[in-house]
């Protein structure tokens, strides 16, 4: 099976609609096939990533600690868009911090969140093979 | 080349599942092969056995039966977004049962998986949502 | 490699044109699609960066600005495809990006 590089792309805010839960399910079922899998957080979607979530009062259920479980999953290139967070007056601080343990690297813990300028992740989304949008 | 299509949205709601439609029949025109339809989030809607729009306007689950049939072509709906939204076939109603199921011809229910291997084998995978 | 965009959503209704127009690299292709075609009429600001946008090339889903009845207030520049040029454009582009 040849390696391809898988990209999904993030851009709603969490619980308004179903895209965010939906697009989550399809990177952990994905994780399995091995590809060389990235996700990007543009636009509202970095809303997705912030800690503090309690969803208690509306009755739907919190899916934000399933971020955390992404570096077990191998899926580790996180980018979020640094003009994104700016424009919603947000910083790196208020979202969650995601970890990945490279075994390559004697299991250090190393941070999957990059956060990169929107010339950055121009150049990053322009090398994938397959775009998976929600 | 052989595509993959994925749609996010139900019938009439979003113009995603029309424009869709238009895109793999013109691909398929073109003979271009579509390795798969996949049906994700309200997408799942499409495959409905029930609807019975106004006579003057498209049917678009039908649509969608006459055109795999026409082409033999694998069109998935989503395991999961299905039990979510109530779209059942008669073996997964039974199991979980149900007194009904619901699913339309030329669609087959299965797991996410079957999209990611759409993104594999094809040489193109187009996203139609909202 | 060079992306084919596509915009589904009307410039005034929502910011995909905006973020999709941020993103997408010099040699690609945007293709407005749907109520996306809006951005491709004349007369506003929406067409200026459009003007602006000199290394990206604009198509418009013909289909979609004729159902609106948009068809001669379409801006110059922009090429009109029907759905086997949609095909097409996907073919000659390495990836899709479909910005909903």
């Amino acid at each position: 099976m040849s390696v391809k590089k898988f990209m999904y792309i993030n851009r709603k805010a969490p619980y308004g609609t179903i895209y965010a839960l939906e697009a989550l399910e399809v990177v952990l079922i994905g994780a399995a096939f091995d590809q060389d899998v990235s996700l990007a957080f543009i636009g509202d979607g970095v809303y997705q990533l912030t800690k503090g979530q309690n969803t208690e009062a509306i009755g739907q259920k919190n899916f934000s600690p399933t971020y955390s479980a992404l570096g077990d999953y191998d899926v580790n290139k996180i980018y979020v868009e640094k003009e994104s967070l700016e424009e919603r007056g947000l910083t790196l601080d208020d979202l969650q911090h995601l970890v990945w343990e490279d075994e390559d690297d004697d299991w250090a813990e190393k941070d999957s969140i990059r956060l990169v300028s929107r010339a950055e992740l121009t150049d990053v989304l322009d090398e994938q093979d397959v775009i998976l949008s929600f | 080349m052989k595509f993959s299509i994925q749609v996010n949205e139900g019938p009439y709601q979003h113009e995603a599942a029309d424009t869709a439609y238009q895109f793999a029949r013109a691909a398929l025109a073109a003979g271009h092969e579509i390795f798969r339809i996949f049906f994700y989030h309200d997408g799942v809607n499409n495959a409905t056995r029930l609807a019975v729009p106004p006579q003057d306007d498209r049917n678009i689950s039908a649509q969608w039966t006459a055109l795999a049939k026409e082409h033999d072509l694998d069109m998935v709906v989503c395991i999961a977004a299905a039990q979510r939204r109530g779209l059942m076939d008669a073996d997964e109603a039974k199991r979980q049962g149900l007194d009904a199921d619901n699913i339309a011809e030329g669609f087959r229910i299965s797991g996410l998986g079957q999209l990611i291997e759409a993104g594999i084998e094809s040489d193109r995978l187009v996203v139609f949502g909202d | 490699m060079a992306l084919l965009h596509t915009v589904n959503k009307s410039p005034f209704e929502s910011n995909t044109f905006d973020t999709c127009l941020g993103l997408a690299k010099d040699g690609s292709t945007i293709l407005l699609i749907e109520d996306g075609v809006y951005a491709a009429t004349t007369g506003h600001s929406v067409a200026e960066k459009i003007k602006n946008a000199s290394g990206i090339s604009f198509a418009v889903l013909g289909p979609d600005l004729q159902a609106r009845g948009l068809e001669d207030k379409l801006a110059d520049g922009i090429k009109v495809v029907d759905y086997e040029g949609f095909v097409n454009l996907v073919t000659e582009h390495d990836s899709v990006q479909s910005w909903l």
